[in-house]
């Protein structure tokens, strides 16, 4: 594993700066994955559900997630609960664009996640067709105990995240660096 | 909790005709040259059948103005495409009365070849939306409305998804701004 661009000539160092790298993706996925900010993007039925995985008998809190918030600028994680209609489709996509990388999405629900029983004109067929999906929640509507598991394999894929590091320091593209 | 032994059966068809209903001499003393019309009651609610529907407007101001019970309020307007009949649509005016806690559902037929009615937001601007919402699911027009657009459905989409013979199944149309090809 190469650090920026350049290849140390001495064999050892490279060992050293590898096992560094590891350490701060290790810190790095640790932080995410134990504060991952859900927007709170309730469709239908699926978000009674979600809101009960925030309550005190389910507690979303014990995995880091209970700060749902009302804008996504401040969210990691989108939770679509519900079945999202043709015409929710460019909301959903601009709240998406909205939000701060990294980020990740959930589709909760049969309905979020393959359009479930709605195949109709009015319906979009699984959520993925708008924004990329990390985790699919099935279910009608699924149990609190379902979105925590669920939440938990998003963090396992967080935990698994390689060269987070080396992300972070490379130069930014070309412009961005002007515009920050 | 009733006394009531028998249940009315649910019908699909029209309730039963009541020829000594009381409403069915105001609205004929109050709306002249109106022929066709019946009335008839069924689970306590007044179902009147109107055969010609372009007298529609006359009725409801009528019943809104100067029916001695004033349905003041226009609840809804629903559509029915009865498909293999004709005349194909129906639409049902849910009238209510605030002061009495009435109501009444005026039904009418519309043909399908160019299915048109008389618009009722002269009467209820409440209309304008109700009208939009059946013109954008039947394709049921309404004359004389200010602004007869869609109101529910993307703008892109082709046909009327409520009536019988629309495809059941996806229509890939997505408004604009979804933004489907970044996904996947």
């Amino acid at each position: 594993m190469a650090v920026g661009g350049d290849v140390p000539a001495n064999g050892d160092e490279m060992v050293l700066t590898s096992r560094l790298d590891e350490l701060f993706d290790w810190a790095i996925n640790w932080s995410r994955r134990s504060s991952v900010w859900p927007a709170t993007f309730g469709l239908a039925c699926c978000a009674i559900e979600m809101m009960a995985s925030a309550s005190a008998r389910f507690d979303l809190s014990r995995f880091g997630s209970e700060v749902f918030r009302a804008s996504p600028r401040q969210a990691d994680l989108m939770i679509v609960a519900g079945r999202v209609s043709k015409k929710m489709a460019p909301v959903l996509r601009r709240i998406y664009d909205q939000m701060p990388e990294p980020k990740w999405v959930i589709a909760m629900g049969d309905c979020a996640s393959s359009g479930g029983v709605f195949n109709n004109y009015a319906i979009v067929q699984g959520v993925d067709l708008i924004v990329p999906v990390d985790v699919y929640v099935p279910g009608c509507p699924p149990r609190p105990e379902e979105l925590i598991y669920g939440l938990m394999k998003l963090q396992e894929k967080i935990d698994a995240q390689h060269g987070v590091t080396t992300a972070l320091l490379a130069p930014a593209p070309d412009g961005q660096a002007e515009a920050a | 909790m009733s006394d009531q032994t028998t249940v009315p059966a649910i019908s699909s068809e029209a309730a039963a005709v009541d020829l000594d209903h009381p409403l069915l001499e105001a609205i004929r003393a109050g709306v002249p040259g109106l022929t066709g019309l019946t009335i008839g009651e069924e689970r306590g609610m007044v179902q009147v059948q109107l055969a010609d529907a372009c007298r529609i407007a006359d009725v409801c101001d009528y019943l809104k103005n100067r029916a001695p019970v004033p349905f003041e309020m226009l609840v809804d307007v629903c559509g029915i495409d009865y498909w293999d009949s004709e005349p194909r649509f129906g639409l049902v005016y849910n009238l209510h009365c605030l002061s009495t806690n009435q109501r009444v559902f005026l039904k009418v037929r519309v043909p399908s070849g160019d299915p048109c009615v008389p618009t009722l937001t002269g009467l209820w601007r409440g209309a304008d939306w109700m009208e939009r919402e059946v013109f954008d699911l039947f394709g049921v027009r309404f004359e004389g409305h200010p602004d007869l657009r869609k109101v529910l459905t993307p703008d892109d989409l082709e046909g009327h998804p409520l009536r019988k013979d629309f495809p059941l199944g996806n229509v890939d149309v997505w408004p604009e701004g979804a933004d489907t090809n970044t996904a996947r």
